[in-house]
């Protein structure tokens, strides 16, 4: 007989891995992808490709050669900050841009800090922030959707997204109905198909809802956040709504554009940034949700999702602290 | 159905031997009784070498206060008392006997006709427990007559009954539910009455429908006396996630079962009470349960303690050429043997051989604080924490992160994505702190 | 625009000006009057906060010494005698020599020496390996080989070696500090005197097994024979519990010991090569 094996207890596995856990992510973002496909053609697929590619080169190059670690890009980490990356951005974005983006998020997103599990911002979100700043017009040139399978050269026709509608328009002292009235505004259905101008994923509501209900399926990530997250955007905007309808405009609005839905479901729920315990995953979804709609609607940007997440992120160690799960046996009740 | 509402996990059951009946194993040529088979003090050595002993009769006497009495599995003369390796491989006082026939003290009772009146008062029922040595025969070994010492000022409302055998694999008290239904009811009885407690509470998953349908059926004939069939979810079997999914009622953090009006015991234990105070027949054998995926013939076995593990599994197949660890009790909180040589002990409650491929542990990778753990916990801590804490020997703050209310369940590590050992610095961490506990309040 | 610079400069001396006030007046009002001695003999300390002297760093046992007022039952294991020597004049006392130690591993059980019974499969401290069994040769006694030891050593004086599974001291950069010995869970790990050009003899070993047992797991282990007491003629050796010990403070190198030893747990360090003739060899030490 060949030689017995001690350990500690237990002896057996659930078989989660981190890969599978990736995997799970990965799979829950292809409805997303095939809409940005469908809507942005053959620019979408290679901004993808060269974001997951870069995301993942420069990983491997930083483990093995700066870090001199062995090297974990078969976790399928990268390849989802690649994806996530690649939502992020305007599908005519050149390809230089995106390459620096991604040596951004992973180099100083993700591998200063030690790697996966010790970076304190979502990779993607800083890559993405990091190029807002440095390359404002570029990042906020949104190829004009609607046009289904084109092959959109960089120069073709570019429209705003429907917050910088709006933000425009009310900055110009119109109301909300007549912001809403104009041309090049889509209309609510559009909307929640994803036929607007925007970031590559963040466009389709409806296939963002899908992936989410994946994960949360798959117990990859818990309801909290995302419920969190999107509830307190809803309740905050229609309050602002009720204050006043011609200043404000209504909370659908703000949960079907921009990329509230994909922060919600993909951005904030990342593993690594988000709150242990399911009270603090809460107070992290409000947070959210209330900078969200506070950049939105008196910040500079038309959009915050990205910067209300990563402020939070920043916040996640003292939730941590705050926040601690529900301890056992501190509450007795005799019933009897 | 009732459950516990923290954390817990779902491992496949792998009842492989859930239909095998209760097989009476064979008295072996020598038995090799280990005199510290439960938790606490280890008990005296009462016999010599060369003396001839009976079937129940006392070969190691309990002195402390937790501790138990050990008598003799079988007849024949003690060989020697000897060291020999105990599960861990660290050596351990221990009679050897060789067996000569099959000779029993004679004030065991041993027909198999139901006693069900018992005349003994409260005082007497423990005070017999005491003496045939029972512990608690669901893996924790604690002397089982502790437990029904309440101190002052406290009640057991409820005495709690474990048929809940949420760990993997095993099966013996599924078995003893099915065969011994009615001994067991009658030993609830019996310690109701040294309680002098109202209700009596049987907790059995519904992953043992027919368990639950029998002892539900004996259980109409007697008072008091309830069936609840829970939801499966592991750790169930745990003391304090049984009485808080039965009662509702949460044990507080560092206190016992009785601080909320509850004794806990194990089926097996109940049944051992019978057999101790109505026939008079102390511990002296318990059922076991051989099982593993790569086991020929999975089976629940009837054996007296001190047959060395080995022959219960050349009785259920031999060991297959690909074993990689043999484990006595479950694969969730049992331990990994060094050898099969070691004798079964009042712990047993299986033997559980793995192929080399289950054996294995993944690499371990970094945390992706994924907070699996802490969903899964099942008291409500944060291992990933503890963890780190204990690594970096921050053990004052390991303490106040509640590390010694750890139930050791390991459901932490079984869902851990990176298959990191986070029981394993738990485990440190617990002794670590738990040795500064003590040296402060001996200051 | 001069009248701005002027302006300017004045506002900030005057502000320069007022803070200086309030910081000289603060500096005084919580003034910590503290032994100049303290600081002199900090200075003088290796500064690597070991704690091997029992004070949780250099600073703290500076501030013992001083408090003490002498160095009785006090002693940095890292600076030694020389240290000793430059604290004695600043407390005014004169210094006294101790003998220098060195941490010495009482294990010999090798991959080798003692196979692997079993396979360990768990985190790699030894803390937890002894908590959970025997070890993988099976010796309850002997190195579990996770490197507690090795991790706990702040001077580099430690390492694995791979091929034996031990650990090995670096006798050259060893302090004594005893960070190790109190690391090791089983107590393996001596602080030794160095000896006379640096050679030592010891019993590498600390099974208390009896022999029998204890030579099914390892093949060096001491059986507690007692030939290398009768051998001993300065009463050095003494057997307790099936287990020889050689007290390094009787023991004068003479190498009696060693040769008898049936097991060769007995090991001699720092001493030239045996000649064939034991006699002569220990003569030649005598002499």
């Amino acid at each position: 007989m060949k030689l017995l094996t001690i350990s500690g207890s237990p002896h057996i596995h659930g078989g989660h891995s981190v890969k599978k856990l990736m995997r799970g992510v990965i799979v829950a973002m292809m409805p997303a992808l095939l809409v940005s496909f469908y809507y942005f053609g053959l620019s979408a697929f290679i901004v993808t490709m060269v974001s997951v590619f870069a995301c993942m080169f420069f990983e491997w190059f930083i483990q093995k050669f700066i870090m001199k670690v062995p090297t974990s890009i078969t976790d399928g980490s990268a390849m989802v900050t690649g994806i996530l990356l690649a939502f992020n951005v305007p599908s005519n974005l050149p390809i230089w841009i995106i390459l620096i983006g991604a040596l951004v998020s992973i180099g100083i997103g993700k591998m200063t800090y030690g790697g996966l599990g010790k970076n304190p911002f979502n990779p993607a979100l800083v890559g993405r922030v990091f190029l807002l700043i440095s390359f404002p017009v570029q990042m906020t040139t949104w190829p004009k959707s609607g046009l289904p399978f084109s092959t959109l050269s960089f120069d073709g026709l570019t429209g705003p997204t429907p917050l910088g509608i709006l933000k425009g328009g009310l900055s110009q002292g119109e109301t909300v109905n007549q912001v809403m009235s104009n041309v090049d505004m889509p209309r609510y259905a559009d909307l929640l198909y994803g036929q607007m101008g925007g970031s590559l994923g963040e466009v389709s509501a409806i296939a963002l809802i899908i992936g989410g209900l994946f994960l949360i399926f798959r117990k990859v990530i818990t309801w909290h956040i995302p419920v969190a997250f999107i509830g307190t955007s809803f309740i905050f905007a229609s309050i602002l709504h009720m204050v006043n309808p011609e200043l404000y405009v209504d909370p659908f609005f703000h949960l079907i554009t921009g990329g509230l839905m994909l922060g919600a479901f993909f951005m904030a729920t990342d593993l690594v940034t988000s709150p242990m315990s399911k009270t603090g995953q809460l107070v992290f979804g409000v947070g959210c949700g209330l900078l969200t709609i506070l950049i939105r609607v008196w910040g500079a940007y038309p959009e915050g999702v990205s910067f209300a997440i990563l402020l939070m992120n920043a916040t996640t160690p003292l939730i941590n602290n705050a926040f601690k799960p529900k301890q056992f046996g501190k509450a007795i009740k005799l019933k009897a | 159905m009732k459950t516990f509402t923290l954390g817990g996990i779902h491992p496949k059951g792998n009842k492989l031997s859930a239909q095998a009946p209760i097989e009476i194993f064979p008295i072996p040529e020598k038995v090799y009784i280990m005199v510290t088979q439960h938790l606490g003090a280890p008990s005296t050595v009462i016999v010599n070498k060369g003396d001839r002993v009976k079937v129940g009769t006392l070969v190691a006497k309990a002195d402390a206060f937790i501790c138990a009495n050990v008598h003799s599995s079988v007849s024949g003369i003690v060989e020697k008392i000897d060291e020999i390796n105990d599960a861990s491989g660290y050596r351990k006082s221990t009679i050897i006997i060789k067996v000569e026939n099959d000779e029993w003290e004679e004030n065991i009772d041993r027909s198999t006709n139901l006693n069900r009146e018992c005349k003994l008062n409260s005082k007497e029922i423990v005070q017999r427990i005491k003496d045939s040595g029972i512990v608690g025969l669901g893996g924790a070994t604690f002397p089982t007559h502790v437990k029904y010492m309440v101190p002052e000022g406290k009640k057991a409302d409820f005495l709690i009954i474990n048929g809940v055998e949420c760990e993997p694999y095993l099966t013996s008290d599924h078995a003893i539910m099915l065969e011994k239904a009615e001994e067991i009811m009658i030993g609830i009885e019996i310690l109701m009455k040294a309680l002098g407690s109202k209700k009596a509470m049987i907790g059995i998953e519904k992953n043992k429908p027919d368990a639950i349908k029998k002892m539900q059926e004996i259980a109409s004939k007697y008072n008091k006396i309830e069936i609840y069939p829970l939801k499966v979810k592991y750790p169930q079997g745990a003391e304090k996630q049984l009485i808080k999914a039965l009662t509702g009622r949460e044990v507080p953090s560092g206190k016992l079962p009785i601080e909320v009006g509850c004794v806990v015991n194990n089926i097996g234990t109940a049944l051992a009470v019978y057999e101790a105070v109505q026939k008079n027949k102390p511990l002296i054998e318990r059922v076991v349960t051989v099982s593993g995926k790569s086991v020929k013939k999975p089976s629940n076995l009837r054996v007296r303690i001190g047959t060395p593990c080995q022959l219960l599994i050349d009785h259920a197949g031999g060991i297959p050429e690909d074993t990689g660890k043999i484990i006595s009790g479950g694969p969730m909180m049992g331990k990994a043997l060094r050898s099969p040589e070691m004798p079964v002990t009042k712990g047993t409650s299986g033997i559980l051989l793995m192929t080399e491929k289950e054996s294995k542990r993944e690499a371990s990778s970094m945390c992706i604080r994924c907070a699996k753990c802490v969903n899964a916990c099942p008291m409500g801590l944060e291992p990933y924490l503890l963890q780190m804490y204990v690594e970096s020997l921050r053990f004052e703050d390991a303490e106040n992160h509640k590390i010694m209310d750890c139930i050791e369940c390991g459901s932490c590590q079984y869902t851990c994505p990176a298959n990191r050992e986070l029981l394993d610095y738990i485990r440190v961490g617990k002794s670590k702190v738990g040795a500064m506990m003590r040296s402060r309040t001996r200051k | 625009m001069i009248t701005l610079i002027l302006y300017s400069l004045l506002a900030l001396s005057l502000i320069g000006l007022i803070s200086a006030v309030i910081l000289y007046f603060v500096s005084q009002k919580f003034k910590v009057i503290e032994d100049p001695k303290i600081d002199e003999i900090t200075e003088l300390l290796p500064a690597a906060n070991c704690g091997g002297c029992g004070y949780a760093g250099c600073r703290n046992f500076a501030e013992a010494i001083v408090r003490q007022g002498n160095l009785d039952n006090i002693h940095c294991p890292v600076g030694g005698n020389s240290l000793v020597k430059l604290i004695a004049p600043i407390l005014g006392i004169e210094a006294q020599e101790s003998e220098p130690q060195v941490a010495v591993i009482r294990c010999n059980g090798s991959k080798e020496n003692a196979p692997s019974k079993a396979i360990y499969d768990s985190v790699q401290t030894c803390s937890f390996a002894h908590a959970l069994f025997a070890g993988e040769n099976g010796c309850p006694n002997g190195c579990l080989g996770c490197g507690d030891c090795v991790v706990s050593c702040k001077f580099d004086a430690m390492y694995m070696d791979e091929t034996t599974g031990l650990p090995v001291i670096i006798t050259d950069n060893c302090v004594a500090c005893g960070a190790c010995v109190k690391a090791c869970p089983r107590n393996i790990i001596e602080l030794r005197n160095k000896g006379k050009k640096d050679r030592r003899i010891y019993v590498d070993c600390i099974n208390k097994e009896k022999g029998a047992v204890a030579l099914k797991n390892c093949t060096v282990t001491c059986i507690g024979c007692g030939k290398c007491v009768k051998v001993c003629p300065f009463d050095a050796i003494t057997l307790i519990n099936n287990l020889a010990y050689i007290d390094d403070e009787k023991c004068k190198l003479c190498r009696k010991c060693a040769p008898v030893c049936p097991t060769g747990a007995i090991i001699e360090i720092g001493f030239p090569p045996r000649k064939e003739n034991v006699e002569t060899a220990s003569n030649e030490e005598k002499a």
